[in-house]
């Protein structure tokens, strides 16, 4: 170990504690050792890690504020889910999900392209509205979208269902608000960490390359940036991209995992954005290990507070505004420095990574 | 005549965004930060309101009065138990996450002490409606007070900023905290005394949103809280001209898209118009180019 | 050093939730297998007071925080209003009922969470979930794992699509269809606006079935509306357009909150065309401070009227009113109603606390269709295979600030 250069170490560190996470969760799953409530959780907990990961690379490493994740999200879980739909019977479950894995990142791509190209042009708050705006704006249409198929082809209506004028045997598949239903539940925890390992292993190289270290000098300085020959729309483009795509990967697992696919505000509104922002600021801002350990911890805590019934979102506030306090207030940061375990033992501080601030 | 009842009803939705828009925009042109639970301190206005009127039979005025003091002072305290300490942190995103915290704090404590029951809320204005073109056009009581109250503020906000000591020292903190340090300013009096305005503003907001669409609930404050943003953006966030016209076109945009393209596609609308604007004039329509230096 | 506190705090949690949950599955054996010699009272209960400590397990889901709010603390509080009742009055075949009642946010995901939460804790009949779109997810676990579900209030047709599920509401199809029918068939109007909620599975479910059945019905769309859950303020712009295009009546398939603003905002327009509702706008006279006058002549197909003057929906108000003090809406009613649905299919059935949930639920889906209940949504109410409730739907009409029979 100690001949490794640090970065090799700190990726091989983040991915050893997903797969030893994976392993403990399978063993214990094997013994039955695990409640229904966690084995329920576990296809979520691979999603929210996803996302904060995905956006991590935005916020994190490409610094710009981005409150439209769940946008992208949106559109790759409508895209796989409709595409798993019409191919119910024609095809094997693995050949489809992997299919609709594809096709939902695709088409997430294409919209942060899409959407990257206006956007990019803006700066800080200014961008986080107009992402927020296009996340808002994906949500709103894909309830007003009608889409059903006979054995004449697919009809699109923007109107209502009945407007889609389908023969009797046509079956509606997308139905405006009442959305998807009847996705197959192809998602499963193994085929989640795969996904999150292969997030980790695309974005963790893409930091530590020719490409990432362009991002970040973005990020650190644009104008510094520009003037060494940095193409500065191209990587901001890449970044964002990259980012969407990966969101719609979480999107189809999302839809994969649940029968009903609708698209509300709570779970592809702008709060759900925001509630991976959460992820993203609490595990520390460009610190990928960081993001997976928070989305973990914060989609676990409401689900441990269910105990205490009624006085649950508040006690979830109330922890939420503790740990930020704790995490950023410069005071707390002091104090913490002063009283590291590391600093007690007498070991040398400052080891792993200084990604970002 | 439609187009002009149409019209009327967007000036009566925007003006409502446009109050709230005020407080937003002040907040954020001196401490730099999106205040997420703005919307959440509009909805403590309203329950305050209304419990003193309907719960007490006070009189509106008094009960508006005692709201305003009521979310200043819960302002005052969320500025310096939630946001302060994070005034120097690493990132400007972690007192926007904390502001977040701060919003469900808010609803789920509106959610337990009050349930989740919607409330209608009996308005507080008493001047009749104005009627034109013989019963045609309407414009209500509740819409010519929002106006009123919307040019006063902006009006009020504008001369306090330009000819107070204390407005002089804002408009030095939103421009430099550092310097404005130097020059013996109180940066944190300064700021909290912002948010204590700015609260303040809140509970006048609250009021006049509840007396013009009579429904609250725990939730009541997050919505128009959001779209007070976009309206906020809209006109140049820091703007407090650019707040109240932002939130005026902001009405009459979501109305005028309702009417004429399609009411399911409301929201897209007027995001879309949002967005259209930002392209064309990157900091919104009356935002300040800030020019970067290397 | 950041790093270094959140993965000691994060590895207390997992750890916490694996022991949380560890404990709670050595648990989950116990009772089935104890219950013989009792030797194992649940944890929590009062009311476990059997002589063998025996309890029927019946869980609820549905939204207690978040903007749906007020339909699942409706359902919990009716629910278990029910249940103390039915637990004073000795149980159900001498068995008292423990009753959990979990949030699901009205998120489908979070729906399925609360679910597992329930099996964790050995629950052994599902009242639930409160909404529709939840209810979907949660159907299609718990036809995975036989467990008998009922759900006062989810009313998407997919919401019960296995021999399961059962519901106490009507379904939405049921609703647009009886709402033309019954407009058509007394001659109400001719030229119909709707407004309807396009965000919401409820609303636009209604909107489509009433649409198609209109036109058998000789009535005459001139204008269809939508608003959204995100803008659900202003309705200026859907009332003008259903007043320039001269309709008579506006159909309301949406929920009182946003009926209580609609009906102010006409009256300050001078609109008045005779409104008409469903099941949604029961609710709308016990709005706090809610200006009654402006209801006045509104027309509502519901099963449940808050004033009706039935002993029984009476004792129910009283209760309710007592207990959390609000005066009780249509999801209240369902859920109370569902409750007492469960006792009647339990005691047909004759299951027992000991029965595997599995068991209990292949027994109960056969008895559900065999009992008749009068209850507050509905006299002689039964159930058909597919899991809806036969009960007839009450045309009511607001006069003088209360309810009246039409």
């Amino acid at each position: 170990m100690k001949k490794m250069n640090p970065t090799t170490k700190y990726n091989m560190i983040t991915y050893a504690v997903v797969i030893v996470a994976y392993i403990l969760v399978a063993a214990l799953g094997a013994a039955g050792h695990i409640s229904s409530l966690m084995e329920g959780l576990l296809v979520p907990l691979c999603i929210y890690v996803i996302l904060a990961v995905s956006l991590n690379l935005v916020v994190g490493i490409l610094g710009e504020l981005s409150l439209g994740h769940a946008g992208f999200m949106c559109v790759g879980a409508f895209a796989g889910s409709f595409f798993s739909m019409c191919t119910k019977e024609a095809m094997p479950g693995g050949l489809r999900f992997f299919l609709a894995l594809v096709i939902g990142a695709v088409t997430a791509a294409l919209f942060g392209i899409l959407i990257g190209i206006p956007v990019l042009r803006l700066r800080g708050d200014y961008l986080a509205i107009v992402t927020l705006a296009f996340g808002e704006i994906i949500k709103n249409l894909m309830n007003v979208l009608y889409i059903g198929r006979d054995e004449s082809g697919f009809h699109f209506s923007m109107k209502d269902s009945v407007a889609l004028g389908l023969s009797p045997e046509g079956k509606t598949i997308l139905n405006g608000p009442q959305g998807i239903t009847g996705t197959p539940h192809d998602a499963s925890f193994t085929i989640g960490v795969l996904l999150i390992l292969l997030t980790l292993f695309i974005i963790l190289n893409l930091i530590h390359s020719r490409d990432g270290r362009a991002i970040m000098a973005i990020r650190d300085n644009l104008i510094a940036a520009e003037s060494v020959g940095i193409h500065v729309t191209r990587y901001k483009l890449m970044a964002f991209t990259l980012s969407a795509s990966l969101a719609g990967v979480a999107g189809v697992l999302y839809a994969h995992n649940l029968s009903t696919l609708t698209a509300l505000p709570k779970n592809f509104g702008y709060n759900m954005s925001i509630m991976i922002l959460v992820f993203v600021v609490l595990g520390g801002i460009g610190n990928i290990r960081g993001s997976v350990i928070s989305a973990v911890v914060l989609t676990l805590l409401p689900e441990l507070l269910r105990g205490l019934s009624d006085y649950r979102m508040l006690i979830y506030a109330v922890v939420l505004i503790a740990m930020m306090l704790f995490n950023w207030s410069p005071k707390a940061v002091e104090f913490r420095e002063r009283y590291s375990w590391k600093r007690l033992l007498h070991l040398p501080s400052g080891s792993g990574q200084s990604t970002g601030k | 005549m439609s187009l002009l009842s149409y019209l009327i009803n967007g000036i009566s939705l925007g003006s409502v965004y446009a109050i709230i828009a005020l407080g937003y925009t002040m907040v954020y042109g001196i401490a730099k930060m999106l205040n997420f639970a703005h919307g959440d301190v509009i909805m403590v206005g309203g329950y305050v309101v209304f419990i003193m009127t309907s719960g007490m039979g006070l009189p509106p005025v008094l009960a508006v009065l005692v709201s305003m003091l009521v979310c200043t002072v819960l302002g005052m305290v969320i500025e310096r138990v939630a946001y302060k300490p994070l005034r120097m942190a690493a990132s400007p995103l972690a007192v926007l996450i904390t502001a977040i915290g701060v919003s469900y704090l808010l609803q789920n404590l509106a959610l337990l002490l009050f349930g989740a029951n919607t409330k209608s809320f009996k308005s507080v204005v008493t001047i009749p409606p104005l009627v034109l073109a013989e019963g045609q056009l309407t414009i209500s009581g509740e819409t010519i007070v929002t106006i009123i109250a919307c040019i006063v503020i902006m009006a009020g906000l504008t001369l306090f900023i330009k000819k107070t000591r204390a407005g002089q020292a804002m408009l030095a903190v939103s421009e430099d905290k550092g310097a404005a340090q130097l020059m013996g300013i109180n940066v944190n009096g300064t700021i909290a005394l912002t948010f204590a305005i700015g609260s303040a503003l809140a509970a006048v907001a609250g009021v006049l949103l509840c007396s013009t669409y009579p429904s609250l609930s725990p939730y009541t404050g997050a919505m128009p809280g959001i779209k007070a943003f976009v309206a906020a953006v809209f006109g140049g966030i820091g703007s407090i001209p650019g707040a109240m016209i932002g939130g005026i076109l902001l009405g009459i945009i979501e109305i005028l898209g309702k009417a004429y393209i399609s009411s399911q596609m409301a929201d897209a609308i007027v995001f879309a118009v949002l967005i259209v604007v930002l392209l064309v004039k990157p900091t919104g329509i009356l935002g300040k180019e800030i020019q970067e230096k290397v | 050093m950041k790093r270094f506190l959140s993965i000691a705090v994060a590895s207390a949690m997992v750890a916490a939730a694996l022991t949380g949950c560890g404990g709670g599955a050595s648990d989950s054996t116990a009772p089935a297998e104890g219950t013989e010699n009792g030797s194992t009272a649940p944890a929590e209960g009062d009311s476990a007071a059997a002589a063998d400590g025996a309890v029927f397990k019946i869980g609820g889901i549905g939204p207690v925080t978040g903007a749906a709010a007020i339909y699942g603390q409706a359902v919990k509080n009716a629910a278990q209003l029910a249940v103390d009742e039915i637990n004073a009055a000795g149980g159900i075949n001498g068995v008292p009922i423990e009753f959990n009642f979990q949030d699901d946010e009205h998120d489908a995901e979070k729906a399925v969470n609360a679910y597992n939460t329930l099996k964790d804790w050995d629950m052994q009949v599902l009242l639930g979930t409160v909404t529709s779109t939840p209810c979907t997810a949660v159907v299609e676990k718990t036809h995975e794992d036989n467990m008998f579900h009922l759900t006062p209030s989810g009313s998407a047709v997919e919401s019960i699509q296995y021999d399961n599920a059962f519901r106490v509401c009507f379904s939405d199809p049921n609703q647009g269809t009886a709402s033309a029918q019954y407009i058509g068939e007394n001659g109400l109007a001719t030229k119909v606006a709707v407004i309807y909620n396009s965000s919401d599975v409820y609303s636009s479910g209604i909107y489509q079935t009433f649409a198609a059945e209109a036109g058998n019905q000789g009535l005459e769309i001139v204008s269809a509306e939508a608003f959204t859950a995100d803008s659900n303020t202003d309705f200026s712009v859907q009332l003008q357009k259903a007043k320039d295009a001269g309709a008579e009546l506006v159909f309301l398939p949406i929920y009182y909150t946003e009926a209580s603003i609609i009906l102010g905002q006409a009256d300050k327009m001078g609109y008045k065309p005779q409104f008409f509702g469903c099941d949604g706008l029961d609710g709308l006279l016990t709005v706090e401070d809610f200006d009654t006058a402006l209801a006045e002549g509104v027309m509502l197909l519901t099963p449940f009227a808050a004033d009706a003057e039935d002993e029984l929906t009476q004792n129910f108000v009283k209760a309710y009113q007592d207990a959390f003090g609000d005066v009780p809406n249509q999801f209240a009613a369902d859920a109370y109603d569902g409750i007492y649905a469960i006792k009647a299919a339990i005691e047909k059935a004759g299951v027992t606390p000991d029965m595997s949930a599995s068991d209990i639920c292949d027994a109960l889906k056969v008895s559900m269709t065999e009992i008749s209940i009068d209850g507050l949504t509905g006299l002689g109410m039964t159930w058909g295979a597919d899991g809806e409730p036969n009960k007839e739907p009450k045309a009511v009409k607001i006069t003088n600030g209360a309810y009246a029979a039409m």
